[in-house]
């Protein structure tokens, strides 16, 4: 989606394409690029907006997640496993007067003396002073330079601070949660192109050519649509060999999501190839002395591309979903790597839940993730289509 | 008619056999026979290894030929008596544990298709006729929420909330007392009053996609112009509703049969994970874990094919209904 100014004229009438059309070529006609209308369009859907501001949000963090997250994914204090979150508070007023100053407060363990099992409350009695910018951990930035500097961060680095609280192994959540989001984002984003791929390419043969070839391939993407998702996805997953690199498992998890994800985009390729190609505008190309490709990737596609824009972003969430229950399965990714579904599956059983319900928190990243995504989706179908408009 | 049904019969054929070649590819994909398993997986336990058995074994499925050979031989003997091969976790025929299990799994996803059904309908045909009111806003936002949260975690906050304030454990789908009881009343009833936390769970996703078709389909119907035409000869806004509109924007409710199965069999594996219910889904992914291929592999086959005869229902009701697609020249 370019953001593309409106070009300079006076509001022009959303019927501007349709009056730019064979017949209406007068002079006096205003025009505005296709991209623009969709823009216009994409404009008014309020919903669509936030969504995009929420998507971009989570690239942001996706792009910055070292130096946002407190921590590293991996580091764990053993002296505080399973601590509650911390609530960051700007005063304090435990004492007489107001004492300014962003801070939490710290843990007091104790031990349950049937079971031996540290426990951690929040103390308010305690106090650790947080700043921005704070010293902490280094790490290479982008692979660029190294530095020591987080977002947020307790003043004595030695000092807890787990403002969503700790996993099993005493890792900070908010920290892993934001690490996960740059693999969860871009998962969506990967295989998406691969679907893109596949989905084009095959849909577009099945509908251009038809016949034979349209028979084949669509018994094919029945054959995909027929086969229960999951259990599929599981059983290549399953066979992925366990000596893998997390990189190439990574790379071998969205291959296995593209390979049925394609089908529904796919199909509505085809769809469009074989009306579009019945249309008077292809006619005249080729007996313009076009070549075949020429005809297909200069008149054909362009003619649909926001229609293609919409529907493959609606199938990022889905990707990001699909991964989500892979691993929360224990058969996508797999630690050290971390997902929000890798984080999903400390939150299994009822118990963990029931004592540390803060583990369910990678799923409400994945939901507002999800339903950010599919508002852009939406928001972008509808304006592409110039029916709704 | 009826040269429809052959006709989807027919398609239906190279479908099944994809499908098991696909099965048969997922059993042999992880390295090693499964007899090097087998063999490692008895020593392991310290247990004797009977070189006569395995002999068999190895005769039985055609281990030392071609993979064709294998193959046929396989698919011979689940075609010809049911045999899908032997669970090793298990140490019991594939067969008889799927058994156990699948009359459970299928409940649950009619049962599941139907609430979905029951709910969707209405708030569906709501939304649609009352666009842009408080009822249609809520009914879309659910549905929103509905698509956006994974089935899973909607399980275990209710997992935990049943937990946290009513303080029972929810999972499963009896009770201890009846697990391994006979089926008698008590029993049923002890099921109902499990069974309607994964409804509710497997439900929603499904509903709230239903709602979303529905209204579109139907806001789409609505705008035509023999809607218009009808209205304007004074047709009722109730006969004008049911009588055509609803009748063509129904279309979604039968195909669902065809892809709700995939969608509810994919969901049910996790949710049922999380629930620990006695389904299909826990069975698979464990047989998947400890690569129990021939359990995985027979899963994924007979759910596939089940999905593959809900499919073919759901066409051929489609078509019994709507003459439009049962006149389409292929």
């Amino acid at each position: 989606m370019q953001a593309s100014i409106p070009p300079p004229v006076r509001d022009v009438p959303e019927s501007a394409a349709d009056t730019a059309g064979p017949g209406g070529a007068a002079a006096t006609t205003y025009t505005a690029k296709q991209s623009t209308l969709v823009w216009r369009a994409f404009k008014k859907h309020r919903l669509a907006m936030a969504g995009v501001a929420v998507t971009i949000a989570f690239y942001v963090v996706a792009l910055f997640a070292e130096f946002l997250a407190p921590y590293s994914a991996s580091r764990f204090d053993a002296e505080s496993t399973f601590a509650p979150p911390q609530l960051p508070q700007i005063v304090d007023i435990s004492d007489d007067g107001w004492d300014w100053g962003l801070h939490v407060n710290g843990y007091t363990s104790s031990m349950d003396q049937e079971t031996y099992a540290q426990t951690y409350e929040i103390d308010e009695s305690t106090k650790i002073p947080l700043r921005f910018f704070a010293k902490g951990e280094s790490y290479e930035f982008w692979g660029l330079f190294e530095t020591n500097i987080h977002l947020i961060g307790p003043a004595d680095p030695d000092q807890p601070m787990y403002l969503l609280g700790t996993d099993g192994n005493g890792r900070d959540l908010l920290s892993r949660i934001i690490h996960a989001t740059r693999v969860s984002m871009s998962i969506g984003l990967v295989g998406v192109t691969m679907t893109f791929v596949l989905g084009v390419v095959l849909g577009g043969i099945s509908g251009y050519v038809g016949g034979k070839t349209d028979l084949v391939i669509q018994r094919l993407v029945e054959f995909f649509m027929s086969i229960p998702t999951l259990p599929l996805w599981l059983g290549l997953a399953a066979a992925l060999p366990d000596q893998w690199g997390p990189l190439r498992r990574y790379f071998a998890i969205t291959v296995i999501l593209a390979i049925i994800g394609w089908t529904s985009l796919a199909r509505e390729t085809r769809g469009k190839f074989m009306s579009l190609r019945e249309e008077e505008f292809v006619t005249s190309a080729h007996l313009d002395g076009n070549s075949q490709p020429r005809v297909i990737f200069r008149h054909i596609l362009p003619s649909f591309t926001s229609h293609l824009i919409a529907s493959l972003s609606l199938s990022i969430p889905a990707m990001i979903l699909a991964e989500t229950a892979l691993s929360f399965l224990g058969m996508g990714l797999q630690a050290p790597v971390v997902s929000w579904g890798v984080l999903l599956q400390d939150a299994q059983d009822i118990r963990t839940v029931a004592t540390a319900a803060w583990l369910l928190l990678p799923g409400l990243a994945v939901v507002a993730a999800v339903l950010a995504l599919n508002f852009v989706g939406d928001g972008l179908r509808d304006a592409a289509d110039p029916y709704k408009r | 008619m009826l040269s429809f049904i052959a006709r989807r019969l027919l398609y239906m054929v190279p479908t099944l056999v994809l499908i098991s070649i696909v099965a048969f590819a997922i059993i042999q994909l992880p390295p090693g026979d499964f007899l090097t398993t087998f063999i490692a997986r008895m020593s392991a336990q310290g247990e004797a290894i009977d070189q006569a058995q395995i002999d068999s074994l190895r005769e039985r499925y055609g281990l030392d030929e071609p993979i064709y050979v294998q193959y046929f031989k396989w698919i011979g003997g689940i075609v010809t008596d049911l045999d899908f091969g032997q669970s090793f976790e298990w140490k019991r025929s594939v067969a008889d544990l799927v058994w156990d299990r699948l009359p459970l799994t299928v409940l649950l996803a009619g049962a599941t298709l139907t609430l979905t059904w029951i709910l969707a309908f209405p708030i569906g045909i709501y939304s649609a006729v009352k666009q842009y009111s408080i009822g249609d806003y809520l009914a879309t936002t659910i549905g929103y929420l509905g698509l956006a949260i994974p089935n899973f975690m909607i399980a275990l906050i209710l997992l935990y909330i049943g937990f946290r304030y009513f303080g029972q454990s929810v999972g499963g789908l009896f009770s201890p007392e009846y697990q391994d009881a006979a089926w008698n009343l008590g029993k049923v009833l002890d099921l109902l009053s499990h069974i309607w936390i994964p409804l509710i769970v497997l439900g929603t996703a499904g509903t709230a996609g239903l709602i979303r078709i529905l209204r579109a389909n139907l806001l789409d119907e609505l705008r035509k112009p023999y809607v218009v035409a009808a209205r304007a000869r004074g047709v009722p806004e109730r006969r004008l509703l049911v009588r055509y509109p609803l009748r063509v924007a129904m279309n979604p409710f039968i195909s669902t049969i065809g892809w709700v199965l995939p969608a509810l069999v994919g969901g049910e594996v996790i949710v049922a994970k999380v629930l620990s219910l006695p389904t299909t889904g826990p069975l698979m992914l464990s047989a998947l874990t400890s690569q129990d291929m021939y359990l995985a592999g027979s899963i994924i086959m007979i759910i596939s094919v089940l999905t593959v005869v809900g499919t073919l229902i759901s066409d051929i009701a489609l078509a019994w209904l709507d003459p439009r697609v049962r006149l389409r020249r292929h």
